[in-house]
Parts: structure tokens; sequence; C-alpha cells
């Protein structure tokens, strides 16, 4: 079914005229396929967020409310971010962790900006589960941080991942303190 | 496509597929050895165009559908978001609606080209048929596509069409609610016209597979209407015709892409860029160009039946019958009353048939009566007349009905010219009356549509009352009396007989090819070519259809009087909601305005063009100006403070200008709403709660939304800048309301907003002289984009697309040329 197959003159051309028409024959199917590609694109980039959903990307927080213990969840980008302010027990605990148990080593301290405020992405690195342990009646796992019950993954007080199928740890966003109590996300 | 004759393929994948599945001994049956009549003009490309368009149709939808929300609330909204936040969002949508229109136009082209040349005729009829329920569906679905981006235009459009079934005796009522879910056009009505708009292609798609299978087994028709006669008159569909239609499908989409990179909004109405409003009607209520003949016919009804005319109009078609559709006339009617005569007079009078001649009398004598009573009421000069017509309250059917039934008949008439049409011959080229009927036919048919964009008032009617007489005539009376009369002349043996006697055609072809793409290079050749008369008609017609096009653009020109008076309806008669007669009398004085409003002036845009650009700093003026002197009153929604971006502005200017504005966000932990600094990702604010207190604030004026405003105008940025420099003292006599001022420009001249800029109003850093002019000029630049900020990128793309297209449709009318080298 082939172009050249079928076109009338074949087989008794001089090379010359041959060559010609081949070359001319690859440069359509080559102008076809860069036309199909470039059409393609914006067909599959249209799926990508669009630029107000880009824009849309922070959220601020009011800090003052919250007791030591205690934890929020807020929404960013359409995620829960888990906001805890860990008690001096809890903050122990995560910095005196053995660094070379951890299936993901990270130190406590490039987890937070202050010790007393660790904020999360409240995803599980699993397979995309909500996390519990945000309440006081939430069980917290092992480690009491959070126990992601779907897959039963157990986060310690740093949100490091202890036990479990999860990969990684949860998620640090990006945020910046505004002022002691208000911090930006995103 | 038994597995019996399959031949075996070399390729060891295709062959396990194909002995289970013979898909591809299929394909290369039907399009790769496909026997194909070897005389196609570049009409017949026209199917395999409409199927591109299909295609392109279906894809570009259902992107857009991915981000379209079908709500009234949210149905607008979401459209402009595509527009101007959806990543290549305005490309896709301008495709799609550009698209629906070239997808007409080729299927206009495909009917015309069935028409012309006889493919409907034995053994074609059901090919036709399905091909005419294709037709039927895509104008199904245009209608509800235009609907969906609920402006004014979808809204009102909707309210028009569904209450076509109004008109439906008895049941009516009933089935407009049924249509509408509900007592107007509302939500429910939008949701269930998405689902059937994203139903119906796939619909399309499963006729188009029956028109396309009806079709490969009766064969193609061709130019010359005769039968393949041997395998000498055919040649495989591949490579001859794939290459053929590849490159006509490409200079189609040459035309096609610059609609809609450089006027995608041409072919539409301004009036679609203001949102839906089921409280103000614009004047005019235009459907889409590619209805407009429809149209015409449905408004052309304005009478009821009378009595008189019914009676005259019985006569005259027992005569038509009589005539026209018998080979013999027998004077039925005469014959029957004759009998029916001797029969009441119990043989008393003989049984003899009445003369033709005491018909024409009394179909004059009825008829008469019965056009005064509907053509000449209102004409005061023959009031004596018509009072003392008798009978004249009977109205047999209402016009409302009359005008559906005529719109709907004008296309079932469509359907049946297969069973109409009996002549032996086939293609116009041979049937010399028949053609010059079917090219009138053709002229009717665009009349019909120059009719249907206009104002139904003055001339417009009665022409197109007469041009529906005459394309009911042309199928009804025409083509039945050509059945008997047309002399059937020598057909050509054989296809390739008459090809070879044809030498010429190559070059008549490329005269065809270089009218389509409208290279004026071509236009030299188009001298040598002595075209043979067959071929000259084709190129005749190709001028007309684009000609049609032409018209189209005329129309959507026309409805400059409409956009205006929108907006004089809304801004300048205060609480039109209230006195649902004020649109009334604007729209009188908007028609007798129009003749002696100024022209608007031409300022010259650094945006126009196809390369057109915007200018940075005039944007920049322009937000000042619109900053300091518009948003006091006018709210910009759709624009966003990120989006300053475009005008030059940094990210810490934009953060320092949308921090000077104070937003509610909310609720807090606490459910209180609380008041933040503005931030780049929110949209400007509005300068009122609502727009109650927007009205209430403004003499019960509401002031336009700016966002579109360029774009919801006809006249665009030159209508903008007319307004907002067309203040004037009102001529001495003319009398203003409290609150009213006088705008040149303005139609109607009437406007609610005083002038809103005054020299040296507005202070400017870069020395820029600061007169009103200039003020107009800069902020009329900076609405410019505001309405279209992906103005500058289209261009770009278009330029490029264009440029590749032109690139690869000049090297396949190369690969063309090679592969048909040795035929001719
Ligand atoms: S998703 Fe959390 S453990 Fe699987």
């Amino acid at each position: 079914m082939s172009i050249e197959n079928a076109s009338p003159d074949h087989g008794h051309h001089a090379a010359e005229g041959e060559t010609r028409r081949d070359f001319l024959f690859l440069t359509a199917a080559a102008f076809g396929a860069v036309g199909a590609g470039s059409v393609a694109w914006p067909f599959i980039d249209q799926m990508n967020p669009a630029a107000d959903t880009v824009a849309m990307s922070t959220t601020e927080v009011n800090l003052a409310p919250i007791e030591a213990g205690q934890a929020i969840t807020v929404m960013w980008q359409g995620k829960p971010v888990f906001i805890r302010r860990r008690t001096p027990e809890e903050i122990k605990e995560a910095e005196d962790a053995d660094l070379s148990t951890l299936r993901d080593p990270q130190t406590d301290a490039s987890r937070v900006q202050k010790p007393e405020w660790l904020i999360l992405v409240g995803i599980c690195t699993h397979l995309g589960c909500v996390p519990q342990g945000q309440k006081s009646t939430d069980v917290r796992g092992d480690f009491g941080g959070w126990f992601c019950p779907c897959h039963g993954s157990h986060y310690d007080t740093s949100g490091r991942i202890r036990k479990g199928p999860a990969p990684k740890n949860l998620a640090v966003p990006k945020y910046v303190f505004l002022t002691d109590t208000t911090i930006r996300i995103g | 496509m038994g597995s019996k004759e399959r031949q075996q393929f070399d390729n060891p994948v295709i062959e396990w597929v194909d002995s289970r599945l013979p898909i591809f001994t299929m394909m290369q049956k039907e399009y790769g050895v496909f026997p194909t009549p070897r005389n196609f003009n570049y009409f017949w490309n026209f199917g395999a165009i409409a199927m591109v368009m299909l295609v392109t149709m279906i894809v570009t939808g259902i992107t857009l559908a991915m981000h379209y929300n079908p709500s009234t609330a949210g149905a607008f909204d979401s459209v402009e978001r595509i527009m101007r936040d959806v990543n290549h969002g305005w490309l896709i949508r301008y495709l799609h609606m550009n698209g629906a229109s070239f997808f007409f136009i080729a299927v206009y082209i495909h009917i015309f080209r069935g028409l012309f040349y006889g493919s409907y005729k034995q053994p074609r009829e059901l090919l036709w048929i399905l091909g005419m329920v294709i037709f039927l569906l895509m104008m199904a679905t245009g209608f509800m596509g235009y609907v969906l981006p609920w402006g004014q235009m979808s809204f009102w459009g909707a309210t028009v069409i569904t209450n076509l079934f109004s008109a439906i005796p008895l049941v009516g009522d009933s089935i407009v609610t049924l249509l509408w879910g509900g007592f107007s056009v509302d939500n429910p009505t939008l949701n269930r016209f998405f689902a059937l708009q994203y139903l119906l292609p796939f619909v399309i798609c499963a006729v188009v597979f029956l028109h396309v299978w009806a079709l490969h087994v009766t064969g193609s028709n061709n130019p010359l209407g005769i039968d393949v006669k041997s395998s000498q008159d055919t040649l495989p569909f591949h490579p001859y015709y794939t290459m053929k239609d590849t490159f006509g499908i490409l200079v189609f989409l040459i035309i096609y892409v610059a609609f809609t990179f450089f006027m995608p909004n041409s072919l539409g109405h301004p009036d679609n860029y203001i949102p839906a409003n089921p409280l103000v009607t614009p004047p005019h209520i235009v459907p889409e160009w590619y209805f407009l003949p429809f149209y015409a016919m449905l408004r052309a009804i304005t009478f009821d039946l009378n009595l008189h005319l019914a009676v005259a109009g019985a006569i005259g078609a027992t005569l038509v019958y009589d005539f026209c559709w018998l080979k013999q006339p027998s004077n039925i009617l005469g014959v029957f009353l004759g009998k029916v005569r001797s029969y009441l007079t119990l043989g008393l009078l003989s049984s003899k048939p009445v003369g033709l001649t005491f018909f024409i009398v009394v179909a004059i004598l009825a008829g008469l009566p019965g056009a005064l009573l509907a053509f000449f009421k209102d004409m005061p000069a023959f009031q004596p007349v018509i009072d003392m017509i008798p009978f004249k309250s009977v109205a047999l059917m209402p016009a409302k009905l009359g005008g559906v039934l005529a719109m709907f008949g004008s296309i079932a008439v469509l359907f049946v010219v297969p069973f109409i049409d009996k002549h032996p011959v086939r293609s116009a080229m041979f049937r010399p009356w028949y053609k010059k009927g079917v090219l009138a036919l053709l002229v009717v048919f665009i009349i019909l549509g120059i009719c249907g964009s206009k104002p139904a008032e003055g001339y417009w009617v009665p022409l197109a009352q007469v041009m529906t007489l005459a394309y009911f005539g042309f199928f009804l009376a025409f083509l039945p009396w050509l059945n008997n009369n047309e002399p059937v002349v020598r057909l050509p043996g054989s296809i390739h007989e008459a090809v070879l006697a044809k030498a010429a055609k190559a070059v008549a072809v490329l005269l065809l090819a270089g009218l389509f793409v409208g290279a004026p290079v071509v236009g030299a050749q188009a001298q040598e070519a002595k075209a043979p008369a067959a071929d000259a008609v084709v190129v005749e017609d190709m001028a007309v259809t684009s000609g049609d096009t032409g018209e189209v653009r005329t129309q959507s020109m026309e409805v400059e009087t409409p956009a205006e008076s929108a907006e004089q309806a809304v801004s300048a008669a205060p609480d039109t909601e209230k006195t649902p007669t004020a649109p009334e009398p604007v729209h009188h004085e908007a028609a007798s305005a129009h003749h002696e409003m100024p022209k608007l002036p031409a300022v010259a845009w650094s945006f126009d063009g196809p390369f057109g650009v915007y200018d940075r700093a005039s944007l920049q003026r322009g937000f000042q100006v619109y900053k300091q002197v518009c948003s006091a009153c006018h709210s910009m929604n759709r624009v966003a403070y990120r989006n300053l971006s475009a005008l030059g502005y940094t990210e810490a200017q934009i953060k320092a200008v949308a921090s000077e504005y104070s937003i509610t966000d909310g609720p807090d932990d606490d459910g209180e709403m609380f008041e933040r600094p503005g931030r780049p990702s929110d949209h400007f604010k509005a300068p009122y709660k609502n727009t109650n207190q927007a009205k209430a604030s403004n003499n019960g004026a509401l002031p336009p939304d700016l966002s579109l405003i360029v774009k919801a105008r006809t006249g665009g940025a030159n209508y903008v800048y007319g307004i907002l420099t067309g203040y004037e003292d009102a001529p001495a006599g003319v009398e203003l309301a409290n609150g009213q001022h006088w705008n040149k420009y303005m139609s109607g001249n009437k406007i609610a907003m005083p002038a809103p800029l005054a020299e040296g109003a507005v202070s400017y850093e870069d020395g820029t002289p600061t007169t009103v002019e200039q003020y107009a000029k800069d902020v009329t630049h900076f609405l410019a984009w505001a309405s279209e900020p992906e103005m500058e990128i289209r261009k770009q793309t278009g330029v490029k697309v264009i440029f590749f297209l032109g690139l690869f449709a000049l090297i396949m009318y190369r690969v063309k040329r090679k592969i048909w080298s040795k035929v001719y």
C-alpha cells in the first residue's frame, strides 16, 4: 500500500528521477508527522493546570489559636496541609530519632523552620490517602505521629516514615512566617 | 468482507490480526484498491474535508468539555476561563467555534455538488437521504452548541428556536415545556443541551459510517454522471485520491485557520460576549449564518392562511400537479368537477370536463382577495377593498405554524429530491435546463440567506417571500416538469472516452485550486487555461460559493444596531427590567438613528492586522486611566492583577498594585468575613458589591463590566474610542432627561454615562499629551487587551501555522501531480 508501489511510473525511470521523487514523498511524510505532532501538543497540554489554578497556589494561616499538642488541617492547592504545634516531648522524640534506622533519613531540624511548628502535606507518600493523627482521638501509630489506615504506614512526630509501605517522609510544603503567628503556604 | 478471498499479508502481526478480524483486508479493499472514477474534480474533495471537520469538532469539543461548566451560573465564566487561563484554551475554542462554520461550508458545498451532478439519483437515493440525516443532525448540534457559551445570542436563540415547537397545534406548548424542563430557557435546558450536544456528534459518526457504507456499495458518482463501465474508467482510491484529498484538505484548512487565527469572531455575533440576560432581548436575534436561509423562510410566512388563498392555492397545486407532474396534462380537476356536477344534478347537466379557463378564473378571483388580505392588509389604500372581502376572519392556518412548516418543509423537500427528480440523466453537464435551474436555486438560497440576516422589515419581507416560493417551486414544480420535458441528450460512451477528449482538464483544475487559495499567482495560468465548458461551470460555482461566505461577513456587520441598542437598553433607559415595553421605542430609535449616525472614527491601532501587537506604553497608560477613571464605576471581573504582567509590569509592581486594594475574604475560623490586601491572583476589585448597588449608585443605569467590552460591541475598539470621544452638546430641540447625555456615536445618541474623560485628569509620567483623545486611545488600547489578551500569541501562531500549511499544501500538490502524471 505504499506510495512507491502504486505510483504509475515505477521501475523505468532514471535513478535521479527516482531519488527526487522519493525525496518529495519523504518530505511530505515529514510534514505530515510534524503537523500531527504540533497539533497534538495543545490538546495534551490543555489538561495541565490552567493559569488561574497555578496562580491561586498560596494559603495564609493564622497560627495564634493553636495550642501546644493541637493540630489543624488547612487546604492548600486542594490538598490537606497538617499544622501541628508540637509539645517539647514530641520535639525531643523527633530530634532523638536514630537517623540510621530511617527509611528516608532526614533530621528533624531540616524539616521545620521553628521546632514548635511542624507543617506537612497531609498526604501519605504511599498511595495518597490522608493519614490519621490530627485529632487527639485519632490513632497516631507506633511513633506518635500519624498513621495511615489505608495500608498501615506509621509516621513519627516529625512526619517521617518509620514503618509500613510508604517510601518517603510526609512532604514539607514551601511556607514562610509572615509574622510570628501567621504563615503563608506556597 | 468474507475471509474467503483474503490475501495473505507479509507482516506476521498484521497477518495474525487480519486472519482473525480482516480489518486490514477491509481497509485495503475500501480505501486502498477501491475502484474510483478517474474523472473527479475538486468538488469531490468535500466529503473527505467534511470528515476532517467532523473529527476536528469532536476532538476540540471533547477537550473543551473538560473545562466547560454547564450551568447558568458558570457557563459564561467557564468559557472565558478557557479563553484566558486554560493552556491553549483560546486556540481550542476558536478552532471549535470557527470549525462549526467551516464544517457547514464543507457540507453545503458537498450537498450542492450532489445536486449539481445528480448524485442523489438511482441507485444512490439512500446515500443521499443518509446525508440529509447527517445535515439535520448537524443543524441540531450546531444550534445547541451555540447555546452553550450562554451569551445573549445563545439564550435568545435558544428561546426563539425552542418556541418554534409551540406552533404545533394542541400539544405545542407542552412540547416546549418539555424541551425546557421548566417555564423558560434555564439551567435544566442548558444541562440537557450540553448532554445532547456531546452525544449528537457520535450519532453523526454512526450515520456517516452508514453513508460511507452505502457509498461503497453503489460506488461514487462522477462529474459526467455516467456509470463506470470498465476498469479503464477507474483508478485505485490510493494513492490517487488519498493524495488529491490530502491536498484539497490542506487548502481548505488554510482558509479555516486563517479565520481562526486572524478573524475568529467574524462569523459570530458580538452580542454573544454579553452574558445571557433573561430580562433584555437584543433587538435583532439572528441565528448563526448557516441557518439564515431557513430562518428567512421561517420569517417569510407573515400571513395567516385565509380561505381565499387556500382555494387559490389548492387550485394552483392541482394545476401544478396536472401540468408539471403528469406526463399528459389531463385536467383532473375539470374531469372530477364535471362528474360531480352531473351527479349532483342527477344527470341533468352533462359530465363533460370543466374547462381549464374556469379554474384559472376561479383561482384569480379567489387569489386576489386572498393576496390582498395576506400581504396588503396594513396598506391604507387597500382598506376599502379589504373591508368588502367576505370570510376574511377565517384563518385556516396561523402564520406562526405556516412559518414553521415552511422551514421544516424546506429541509424535508431535500430528503425527497431523489423521488421527485426522475430524469434519466444525472449530471447537470448534460442537462442544460436543469443546470440553469440548479444554479438559480443556489442564487435563491444565497438571497434567502441575505434576507435572513436582515431585520424582517421593508422590502426584505416580500423578497424573502418570493424567494421562498422560488425555492419550493424548484423542487415541487420545476423538477417534475423537467422529468417530462427536458430532452435527453446523448451521453459520452464511457468515462475513459470523455477523459481522453478533455486533455485540458488538469489545467482547469489548477485554475480552480487557484481560485480556492485566492493566490494571485495562479491568475496568470487562468488565462492560458482554455477550460472546457463543463469545468468553467465548476469554477463559476466555486466563485458563487465563496461569495456566500462574503455575504456572511456583510451580515455580521449588520448587527451593529443591536449591540449598541442593547447598551442603550441597559444604560440609557433606566430600569429596563421593570418596563417591558422599553426596548420597543429604543429599537425604533436605533433604526432611525442608524442612518444619521456618523461613521465611527478609524483609529490606526497597533494591534490591527495579521502582525499587530499591543503597544506596552499605551497599555500601561491605558491601565492608569482605567484605574483612576473607569474603575470608579465599571468592574472588570475577568482580569486578574497577575495578568498585568502582559502590560510589562514586574512582579513587584503587580504585587504593589494588588495590595492597594482591600479584598473581602473568608470566612475565617470564627465564620467571619475579613478584609485583606489584594494579591496578584485576585481579580480586579469591582467598585460595587453587586449589580443592584451599581444601578442604585448610577441613576438606575448599570455600568457594564469592561472585561469584554471591545469584543462585545460591533465596531470593536473604534466603537469604544468613538463613545469616549463622541460627547457633544445636544442639538437644539432635543430634550435630554435627567442623567442623560448626548453622544454622537451612541445609537439613539442618548447615553447615561457622563463624559468620563477630561483633559489633564490623569497625569502621565512619560510626557504623553494628556488630551481626551490620547486618554481615549490609551484606555481603549487597554480595554482591547482586556478583551483579547491572547491576541498577540494568536496572530503569531497563525502566521506560523499558515506558513507551514502553505508549504505542506505545495508539497502535496507536487506529490499529487507526480502520482497523477501518468494518468493524463
Ligand atoms: S496510602 Fe497510606 S499506606 Fe497506602
